[in-house]
Formats: C-alpha cells, structure tokens, sequence
C-alpha cells in the first residue's frame, strides 16, 4: 500500500519513482545452481524476474529476448535471506536515545498496540548494508522487555518509505514470559496470572464493545487500544511471539497455548532442545540462534549451539535469528544472519535446513510465503547470486535483488573506506 | 533473544587517534620489542610481584600430529605437515618429522592446526557468567583513575567462560579491567587452563597490561563529578602523569640513594610509575582517529609507550601513525554504530591497518566473539579482499596468534608454531577460517585439555556441576 504518494500523483508515478526502471525490465539470471528451497536445487537453472516478481524458475526455461540476461555460471542462486529478528530502521545508533524507536511505554507493562514499524526510519545507514550482504528481508521487533511489548512486522528493504517497505504488519504479537521483573510482577506464578488477566479481559472486552464505550464494564487491565490489539491474539489469529529461555518457561507457553487457543511462537529458547518433543507434539516453532553457548544468566543455562540441530531434529520448525547477544545483531550486524546459520550446521543442522531457517521457514511461520522466501513464480524478486556457499565468509553477495530492484550505491561503510584507502586522506574526497 | 548492552559490562571499548600531520616527530623505529624486557621487579618497591604464577604446566606425553595443513602464523601453509611436541615445546615443524619413541600419533588428514589463538581483551572471569551483581567485578567505577585495582583479584576461575574459550581454541586471554575510567588498573595475562586459583592461570613471565580509556565511556559514568568531557578526560590523565613522575622520581632517588626513610608507598603511582619505567604495557580503548592521535601525544609528553590501541574502530583512518608510532591494534571484525564515537566502523578496518604496517590483533571484548576468533578474522579478511586489499590466510592467522602476542609482550613463547615455542596448538575439523570448521582438539603447553570427541577431555568448571545441562549426545 503505497498511502504515502498514490493520493497525489498516482500508481504510475509510484513505479516511476520506487519501483524503478530496472523493476520493470525482464532480467534472467542464467547458469547457476538455483537453491528455490521450496523444492530441490537445479543445476544449471534459470531465474526468470518481471516487474519485481519472479515469473518462472527452472532448468529449461524460455528467456525471452528482451531479457537482460546474469550469468551465474559457477554461482549459488538463492532467495534473499530473511532476518527475523532486529531493529533493522528503528535503532540507528544504540547509546543515543534520540535516535530509538524501538520500545514503547506502555501501560502497566503492556504496550499491545505499539504498532512499531510505523517508526521505521528507511533513511537509516544500516539497511544498505545488510542488503548488500544478501538480507532481503527482515522481521522488526519491539525490544521492550515487557510482558506485551508490541506487534512485529515484516518488510523489504526496497528503497521507499516505512509503508512502501511493509509486506505484512502485523505479523505477530511480542512478549515475554521469562522475566518477572520485565512484566512488572514478583515472580513467575504472578506473571501466568497477570497474561491470563490480561487475555480474559481481551475475551470481555472484545464480546461487548457496546458496554465498554457506555463505561458499563468493570476496569480492565489494559487500555482500550492495548485490548484491542489482543483481540486478534486471543482469537488464535495472529501468533504471539513469546520470549522464553528456561525450559520450564517454554512448557508454561505452551500451556499458556493449549489453555487459551493461543498461536504461540517461542522467541530465544535457549533451553528448547530439552523440550524439543513438547515442541514438535504442539507444533511450535522455535526463533534461536546458533553462537551462544554461555549460561549467561540463571534462565539460559541450558544455551547450547547444539539447539537448533537437536530442535530441526525432533521435527520442531526453526527459525534462525541472532543470538551472540552482542555486535548488535539486530541493527549494524543484521547481515551476521549468514554467519548465524553456518554455525547451525557446524553445530549438527544441515544445510538445507539451515537455508530454509532464514529464507522459507520464517516465510511461513509469519503467513507470507507467497511473498517471499523461496524462489518460485508470483514471489517478490528477491533473490541473490552468491560467489560461493552463502554462509562462508570466503563468499560474496555479488547480486542482490529486492522487488527485482538491485541496490549498487555505495553505502556509508563502503564511502569511509574509500576516502581513507590512501593516508593522509585528499582534498578531493569523494563525497557521492 | 536480545541481551541488552549492559552499560558497563559491554561497553568497554575505546580507541582513537588523531591524524596530525603537524608537529608529530617520528619516533626512531625502534624494532618490535622496543619496550624493554624488565622483570615484575626494579619497581618501587621491595615486593614487586606479591601475586606470583603458580601454574605448572599439566604432564603430558610426546606427540606428532601429521598428515595436517598447518598454519604456523610464522611463514607460509604447510600442506600435510607434521609437528612434534615434547616437554611442553614445539620440538620439530616441519613437511616430515622424525617421531620420537612413545610419541602419540594423531592423524589431520583433512584438518588444519594453528596456534592457539590469543585474545587481548577480555572480561571473562571478571565478568563471571550467569551474569550477576554479585560477579560484576570488571569496572572499579569509584573513581576516574583508579590504578591501584588489579584485575585479577576479580577473577573467578570457576567462571563457565572460561572452558568455553578453551574449546573456541583460545589459550591465551588478558583480562582487561573495564573501561568506566581514564585508567582503570592493571590486566593479567592468562592461560586458559583449569585452576583453582587465579595465581594458578597467570602467564609465567608475562608483563602487566595497564588499562586506560578514552571518549566517551569515562565521560558518562562520571558525569556529575567530572569528567564530563573530553577535555576533562586529558586534563585527567595529564594530571595522573603528573604526579607519577613525581613518585617514580622520589622512589628512583630512594632507591639509588637508599638515604632515610623510603617514600610512602602508593599503590595506584606504584603501576603508573611501572608504566614510565617500561615495565607495564599499555592498552588504551580508544575509538576515534583524533583521540588516539592525543593519546599518542599524552604518551610523548610523559614518555611512556602506548602498547596497543583497543577497539580502534577509526584505526583505518590514522594507520599509517599507528604504524609508524609502533602501536599495535585490537580491533573487530565488524562492529560499530552501538554509540557515537563507533558510528564509523568498516569491515576493512584490520585490512586496512594491516596493509599500513599496523600489527593487528582481531580481539573480542565478548566472551562469545572470543570462542569465534578466526570466524571474525574470517570476515575481516574478507572484507579486505572486497575492498581490494589483499589479505592471505598465512596474514588474518597472525591477527588471532603472534600479534596479539606481541601486543601482551609474549610473542618469544607463543603464538607461533616455531621450535623452541610453547606448545599451545589447536587441531581444526577443516580450514580454520571456515564458518563449518571447530577446534577438535587443544593443548596448552603440550597438554590436550580438549577434545571434542572426549567428555571426559572436557574441562567443567565447578559452577556447572549439577547447574548447566549439556545436549546428550555429542559434540563438546
């Protein structure tokens, strides 16, 4: 949805402007092996792209002549990675408040209705260099740390505003189980009773709307917006993204799930591969990394790099997100996404799961595979040609395409570099 | 998910430097180790080194790995080489070596063997894991300058940490009080090894570090009492040289003399004191180009030595002075833009700073980029051959071994596979630069204290005795 400039000047001049004359070329990518990771590998294949979605993918597929024709002969197509958790847009730089858009206040704890991607700055430094490592996509999150702390969103990193970016808002809601203190309670027990309070409420709340605006009801929990925001939730419609590390806390999720019809999704699950049939039984996905080892507080004790192998392993569907927990992976470090999935497979995760953990499977789990995260006809073009493996360093995102767009300004890393390739810097630095 | 940065715990970086083209006289090169090789002792006082090392190294038979690709951080590859370790030495490197009678015999055949890998900046131990108020040992944030504290009497040795970094293949670590103050204390060299005691890991031999900090970490924690800016942090530490000066001339005098009384005795003017003798080295968190450039000035007008700058985030801005000035960098592979004076981090950075004569080490300042150093060396030499600037694996190995050793002054004893070294090695599954690669198996000083294939090769502290759950199966 393109409100920002459609009123004024209209779809054509949207294309004009976002989408961009190469867009709307007809480009093949021919002669390398295509990783579609919604079906088997193709040696030798093409990728086939026209006004920013993919029309065909295959071994023998007609390239039309006014094709613009890639050679990637000896190159890894895949699509674009997805990065499923970060700040990507609402954190520019961490230490300066002015320049975070990532928790809201809240009431009480809950901040339901933080809609957070409305905040998303898309002149922010960061994004340049995450798409040019091949993140074509990314889910951003509130950060707040309380018991509700917002709705998350995924979007494209298409040049544009935040609207232009969004490919579904929301896409879950984000909270968390694991800290008391977070959710403004003593401890855990009273936490399961204030998140029952809080979905029991949503429950009246949603049933006699007419009530609440006659102030004919009791006080609820949360505000009025908040509530709303639950609705969805509660009605097993939008999932909830729910932090837990401790495998006590992810089996209070899922109990928290069975009881009250809630699509739950655990978030960090440091402990999962303890509770990896529970898991699989209740058909939870799991967002973890893969470079954390260090029981670095009393709730992620049981942090192993194991975790995503052993989850994939029992049948659990598995996202891969950052989880080093430092580097800012969220934000400067985004593009770290690749180095987190290969460390999955030197930790027991194969390949291909690996790949689908940062391409289909987040797809999936956030309801927008028909958009992105495979290569097939209809999706978004996104798609990138790698020198090489995509998670070793030895190897580069050569072509990155988001919306059938490719990206090759220089960003402010690659412009800092240049400037001072040669000591002391010139006068005639480049600017642009 | 996210640990949130920790103001203090995380935020221990610091570097910078100033590109002067104006009145900087360019030091006589003065060769690699310039500063001199004093003992702990010769200080100002009778007792100079009241914590001694007790470590011993741990018995060990001979061994020969052979059939191994072996980057020795002091020459080119060896394709299916061999090493021979005897005594806690590297005794023969080499295409073929003789195997002495009783010598263990571990085939590499597919596998790499580097030293093992070295870290300049740590908080581990100090900074104990699970994450507590009761273990948050790294910054004395009591006073600006507080020279007197030694970080080793915050180690815990039991700190889970600690078997971690050893199976991410690292055997050496200085453990750098944080960097909340102008000059925060003494670091210690460790070997990660376990211990009972902290006097039980300290580096034999090994001289002290002196941490110091610049911009703006010094500059928040004391904002209400001063610093609060960077000027207050210069005029801090001149003023803190100023009155060493002093003391290590009253001492000199007494000590030459021996006349009277000796001087009153001062822990804090007793380093610093260390440091203008040559004694203690110094490691400077600094980010920025134009502060490190008055950090190199601060250290002429007193004349003391800058060992290595940390973070160094803009290093690539003043490499070339760095270079000339002798100064190593610790640097990462790709951080930056977590707060104002690291907005310009690039990935070229350690290419850069390499390709200008910088000795650069890859560090971590997180204890779990530690366990991961050749993946950031990895990607910092891949970012150089991006940019242009070529950077082999026989180079990106030295910035995790002999670098780093020279940085912490014990670059004659390891962090290189040379005869005559300490046998601190590391047996890779495949090339070390690679994401799917892990140590498989090390040794410190000829003895293997991990082997993945092992548990009962695998060192556990006493904390995750009955606390931390392993996964079943394999693997660690």
């Amino acid at each position: 949805m393109n409100f920002r400039i459609a009123p004024v000047v209209g779809a054509c001049a949207v294309v004009g402007l976002f989408g961009g004359l190469l867009s709307a070329q007809t480009i093949a990518i021919t002669g390398g092996r295509v990783y579609p990771v919604s079906s088997a590998p193709i040696d030798n294949g093409t990728v086939l792209m026209r006004n920013g979605k993919i029309v065909a993918v295959g071994a023998n597929v007609a390239v039309p002549a006014d094709a613009q024709r890639i050679d990637a002969a000896g190159k890894w197509v895949t699509p674009g990675l997805i990065n499923s958790a970060t700040q990507l847009g609402l954190v520019e730089v961490g230490q300066i408040a002015g320049t975070r858009d990532d928790a809201a206040r809240g009431r009480d704890n809950i901040a339901a209705a933080f809609t957070v991607w409305e905040g998303v700055n898309p002149q922010s430094t960061l994004i340049a260099p995450a798409r040019r490592e091949g993140v074509t996509s990314v889910v951003v999150l509130p950060s707040g740390g309380q018991l509700v702390s917002g709705q998350a969103a995924l979007l494209n990193l298409v040049d544009g505003m935040a609207s232009d970016m969004v490919v579904r808002a929301p896409i879950a809601m984000f909270a968390q189980i694991q800290s008391a203190q977070g959710a403004g309670v003593g401890a855990r027990g009273e936490l399961y009773v204030k998140l029952r309070e809080l979905i029991e409420d949503t429950r009246a709340f949603s049933r006699n709307r007419g009530a609440f605006e006659r102030a004919e009801t009791r006080d609820f929990a949360a505000s009025r917006l908040d509530l709303q925001a639950m609705i969805p939730v509660v009605q097993g419609r939008l999932p909830m993204i729910v932090v837990a590390e401790k495998a006590g806390d992810i089996d209070a999720a899922l109990r928290i799930s069975r009881e009250n019809g809630i699509k739950v999704i655990i978030g960090g699950g440091a402990e999962a591969w303890m509770v990896a049939d529970r898991l699989a039984a209740a058909k939870v996905p799991v967002l973890t990394g893969a470079m954390n080892n260090i029981p670095g507080s009393f709730t992620t004790l049981g942090q192993a790099q194991e975790n995503a192998g052993l989850l994939r392993r029992a049948g659990v569907k598995v996202i891969i997100i950052g989880n080093a927990g430092n580097g800012d992976e969220e934000t400067f470090n985004v593009r770290n996404i690749k180095q987190e999935a290969g460390n999955a497979v030197a930790y027991g995760m194969t390949w291909d799961d690996a790949l689908r953990a940062v391409t289909l499977a987040p797809a999936e789990v956030f309801g927008v595979a028909d958009r992105v995260g495979s290569l097939q006809a209809g999706r978004d073009a996104n798609v990138v040609i790698w020198t090489g493996d995509p998670f070793e360093f030895s190897s580069r995102a050569e072509r990155v395409f988001v919306a059938g767009r490719e990206h090759r300004a220089m960003d402010r890393q690659e412009l800092l570099t240049e400037r001072y390739k040669t000591l002391p810097p010139g006068k005639a630095i480049p600017s642009r | 998910m996210r640990r949130f940065l920790v103001p203090l715990a995380a935020v221990t970086f610091i570097c910078a430097c100033a590109p002067s083209r104006s009145s900087q006289k360019p030091t006589p090169a003065t060769g690699k180790d310039s500063v001199p090789e004093v003992g702990l002792g010769a200080a100002s006082t009778p007792n100079s080194d009241p914590f001694p090392s007790t470590y011993v190294r741990f018995p060990s038979a001979p061994v020969v790995i052979r059939n191994v690709n072996i980057l020795t951080a002091a020459g080119p590859v060896i394709r299916n080489g061999a090493v021979s370790v005897a005594e806690g030495r590297i005794v023969a490197v080499g295409a073929t070596v003789d195997v002495p009678a009783g010598a263990a015999v571990i085939d590499g055949a597919g596998k790499y063997l580097t030293p093992g890998l070295i870290d300049t900046h740590s908080h581990v131990g100090a900074g104990g894991a699970p994450g507590t108020q009761a273990n948050s040992d790294v910054n004395e944030a009591t006073n600006p300058v507080t020279a007197q504290v030694w970080v080793e009497h915050s180690v815990w040795p039991q700190d889970p940490q600690l078997p971690r970094e050893l199976s991410g293949g690292v055997t050496t670590l200085q453990v750098l009080p944080g960097s909340a103050n102008l000059i925060g204390g003494r670091s210690a060299v460790l070997k990660v090894v376990p211990a009972r005691t902290v006097q039980g890991m300290k580096f034999p031999g090994a001289k002290y570090g002196l941490k110091m900090a610049c911009g703006e970490n010094p500059k928040r924690v004391y904002a209400t009492r001063g610093p609060s800016t960077r000027m207050g942090n210069v005029a801090g530490y001149r003023t803190a040289w100023i009155t060493a000066e002093g003391y290590k001339r009253r001492w000199d005098k007494w000590n030459k003399d021996k006349k009277g009384d000796p001087p009153v005795r001062d822990l804090g003017m007793e380093t610093l004191a260390e440091v203008l003798r040559g004694n203690i080295l110094v490691h400077n968190h600094c980010y920025r180009a134009d502060e490190m450039a008055q950090m190199i000035d601060i250290a002429r007008e007193f004349g003391y030595r800058i060992r290595a700058f940390h973070h160094g985030v803009e290093a690539y801005k003043l490499a070339d002075v760095l270079a000339r000035e002798q100064i190593g960098g610790s640097l990462w592979a790709d951080w930056g833009s977590f707060k104002m004076e690291s907005l310009d981090g690039v990935k070229a950075n350690a290419a850069l700073a390499d390709r200008a004569g910088v000795r650069v080490a890859i560090h971590s300042d997180d204890a779990s980029g530690s366990q991961r150093l050749t993946q950031e060396a990895a990607k910092a030499m891949a970012a150089g051959n991006i940019a242009g600037i070529a950077v082999t694996p026989e180079q990106a190995i030295k910035w995790v071994t002999i670098n780093p050793a020279w940085q912490l002054g014990i670059d004659d004893k390891v962090g290189s596979i040379e005869v005559g070294k300490n046998a601190d090695l590391v047996l890779w599954s495949a090339d070390p630069f690679s994401v799917y690669a892990r140590p498989e198996k090390v040794w410190v000083d000829g003895a293997m204290l991990y082997d993945r294939l092992d548990p009962r090769q695998q060192w556990r502290t006493d904390f995750e005795l009955g606390f931390v759950p392993l996964p079943g199966n394999v693997n660690r």
